[in-house]
């Protein structure tokens, strides 16, 4: 190693160090900056503004949140019904599709697979679609508008295939046959053994779309008690009155001094805290699945 | 294996008028017609249980995307929900024509392809340095530490993006404006301001996705065999050379495969993150109204159906058009990097 070589290591680390400290800085921040908000006196927030630190300590945001839990804590079962229903069917789903398109002597699984593959190229738009879900499939206001729509996405597809192709040999389904396995059992008995990592992160990635997703309480539900918890947040964060209004069905009167701007940032973290929690653990199946699903599709 | 041999020349006869239907030309299908339904039945029975488990995927496509293919039909309409599904009047282009001479498909064009270049190119030139920045660094801890940190923006919902920008721009006590009081400067007023936007969206944008293409280029780059860079050294090379000699254009062929997966996408905005950081601000839709945005206003806020369906026909024309032209000149330029 040469002392040029030597002196632009140390350049490089010192630059590597600095660059990637910053970049997590700036993507932990504006969680810091919830936190804190949520942390902090109403009074305190409306007269100096947000601050990084608490400027007065309070928890009186996250007690008006838990004061009247019946909409958060029905927006949470909402989501955790559509996302655990969504996620199981899917799955079934999908791994069926991934598996009978990773069988090589499936004759037709190019054209199935084009077949699929053609509805990233091209589609109706937005208002067909609408009204496709809204008026043949009148699933207005009912949990089946939730659920449908994101049951399969081609990429999961395709990384599930891709998945099933690495985890599970060709010679292992011809000798699975000639053992007199029928098809389904190939696919109950062994696919799903064999590819569960995978099944896993397919899984994560359907889980987290429904988790998250807010687009089809917007378009479908006009029934509050069906929003997800996202929709709920949104509606929450976007209302000035929304808050005011909590406590009108139960007949309590808060008055005009309620916490708002606290109480705002108090649910978005009472949202966002299951994926926080979760993340450290769920992350390197995620990794895995970019990883995978990169080596091409 | 003598058994399995034979039977996979009965296959082969049976296939043979079949080749080259297995993909994408459906003139050379309808070409041979009967010897491939001939063989499709023979298919349809022999494998019935493998097409019974494909079935509920292929009628969610159907319902889900195919179905509503038809439904293009009321871009030509000027349709309203009460006059039911088939009975709207048809007025020919006259949608189009109207969304044309307004300016309205230029502006929103040009806002749809312009922002999303700046996600392309930004995403991609910033994930690369950032990829190999990460890379480099030597205690294990930290760099697992950094790069969940700096993948952790993807997996809120963009909701939660909207509560950040409230947070940190609304005008009576965002961060930022206590922060300017906090040194004597004026607030600003970001929500009436349609430049800044621009800059916010993009910023956003990578804020949320840097660390999704930045974990791919990471998996490239663990994947370059530590051999190279052992010559490199050896033939006197410093650590910069060997990253731009080796390490970047070894990502070459994960970088063209990203760009080529969005290019396609180009003509479909971001819609979440539009839709969580504009909303319904009037104001600021000059810069930062995009095709998806529109769309969905002219549903749910303007119900104008015939127009909202005309722009979004516009939009998946015009992207399917983009696609197949890219992946055209890919073909010719070099065939491996092509999508189909």
């Amino acid at each position: 190693m040469t002392i040029k070589d030597d002196h632009y290591t140390r350049l490089l680390q010192g630059v590597a160090y600095t660059v990637i400290i910053l970049g997590s800085l700036a993507c932990l921040i504006p969680f810091l900056l919830i936190i804190s908000a949520s942390l902090t006196a109403n009074d305190s927030i409306i007269k100096d503004g947000y601050h990084f630190i608490p400027a007065q300590f309070s928890l009186e945001g996250y007690k008006t949140v838990f004061t009247f839990p019946d909409e958060v804590l029905r927006a949470y079962g909402v989501t955790l019904f559509t996302t655990v229903i969504g996620t199981t069917l899917g799955l079934f789903f999908m791994t069926m599709a991934g598996y009978v398109l990773a069988r090589k002597d499936f004759k037709y699984r190019n054209t199935f697979s084009f077949y699929i593959y053609f509805t990233t190229l091209f589609g109706g738009g937005l208002v067909p679609w609408y009204i496709m879900i809204t008026k043949y499939l009148h699933l207005t206001d009912s949990y089946g508008a939730l659920i449908f729509p994101g049951l399969m996405t081609p990429f999961l597809i395709i990384l599930m295939k891709n998945f099933i192709r690495s985890a599970v040999p060709e010679e292992l389904f011809e000798s699975a046959k000639m053992d007199g396995a029928g098809d389904f059992k190939i696919y109950w008995r062994i696919v799903l053994q064999l590819s569960m990592p995978g099944i896993a992160t397919v899984g994560l990635f359907l889980a987290l779309a429904y988790w998250n997703d807010w687009f089809s309480s917007s378009l479908f539900i006009n029934d509050p008690h069906k929003y997800q918890l996202q929709f709920h947040l949104y509606n929450v964060i976007n209302s000035a009155s929304f808050i005011a209004n909590m406590g009108a069905g139960t007949g309590v009167s808060l008055g005009s001094d309620l916490p708002t701007e606290s109480t705002k940032m108090a649910m978005a973290i009472v949202v966002t805290g299951p994926i926080l929690f979760l993340y450290p653990f769920i992350q390197r199946y995620f990794v895995k699945g970019l990883t995978i699903g990169a080596v091409k599709g | 294996m003598r058994h399995r041999k034979r039977k996979s020349g009965i296959l082969l006869v049976t296939q043979l008028p079949l080749k080259g239907t297995g993909g994408l030309s459906p003139q050379i299908v309808s070409g041979t017609r009967k010897g491939r339904k001939k063989g499709f039945w023979h298919e349809l029975v022999h494998n019935r249980v493998l097409f019974l488990m494909l079935l509920p995927t292929l009628l969610f496509f159907l319902v889900n995307s195919y179905f509503p293919m038809v439904g293009v039909y009321y871009a030509f309409t000027q349709f309203d929900f009460n006059s039911g599904l088939f009975n709207a009047p048809f007025v020919g282009l006259k949608n189009f024509e109207f969304l044309w001479r307004s300016g309205t498909l230029v502006k929103l064009t040009l806002n749809t392809i312009g922002y999303n270049l700046a996600f392309i190119l930004l995403g991609n030139v910033l994930a690369i340095v950032c990829a190999i920045l990460l890379s480099e660094l030597r205690v294990k801890w930290f760099k697992k530490l950094t790069q969940s940190v700096m993948f952790l923006p993807y997996f809120v919902s963009f909701v939660i993006l909207s509560v950040i920008v409230y947070n940190v721009f609304n005008y009576d006590n965002g961060f930022l404006n206590t922060l300017l009081s906090q040194f004597g400067a004026n607030p600003v007023d970001v929500y009436n301001n349609p430049v800044i936007w621009i800059l916010l969206i993009i910023l956003f944008y990578l804020w949320k996705n840097l660390g999704y293409s930045m974990v791919i280029y990471l998996a490239s780059i663990t994947g370059i065999s530590e051999e190279y860079y052992e010559a490199a050294k050896i033939d006197g090379a410093h650590i910069f050379q060997r990253i731009w000699y080796i390490t970047v254009p070894m990502l070459k062929s994960t970088f063209v495969m990203l760009l080529l997966f969005s290019l396609g996408s180009i003509m479909k905005g971001q819609f979440d993150l539009f839709y969580q950081l504009i909303g319904n601000n009037g104001v600021l839709y000059n810069t930062t109204d995009i095709l998806d945005t529109y769309v969905f206003r002219s549903l749910k806020v303007t119900f104008d159906v015939g127009m909202a369906t005309a722009a979004g026909l516009y939009q998946s024309l015009f992207g399917f058009f983009l696609i197949m032209t890219v992946n055209y000149i890919i073909r010719k330029i070099n065939d491996d990097y092509a999508l189909f």
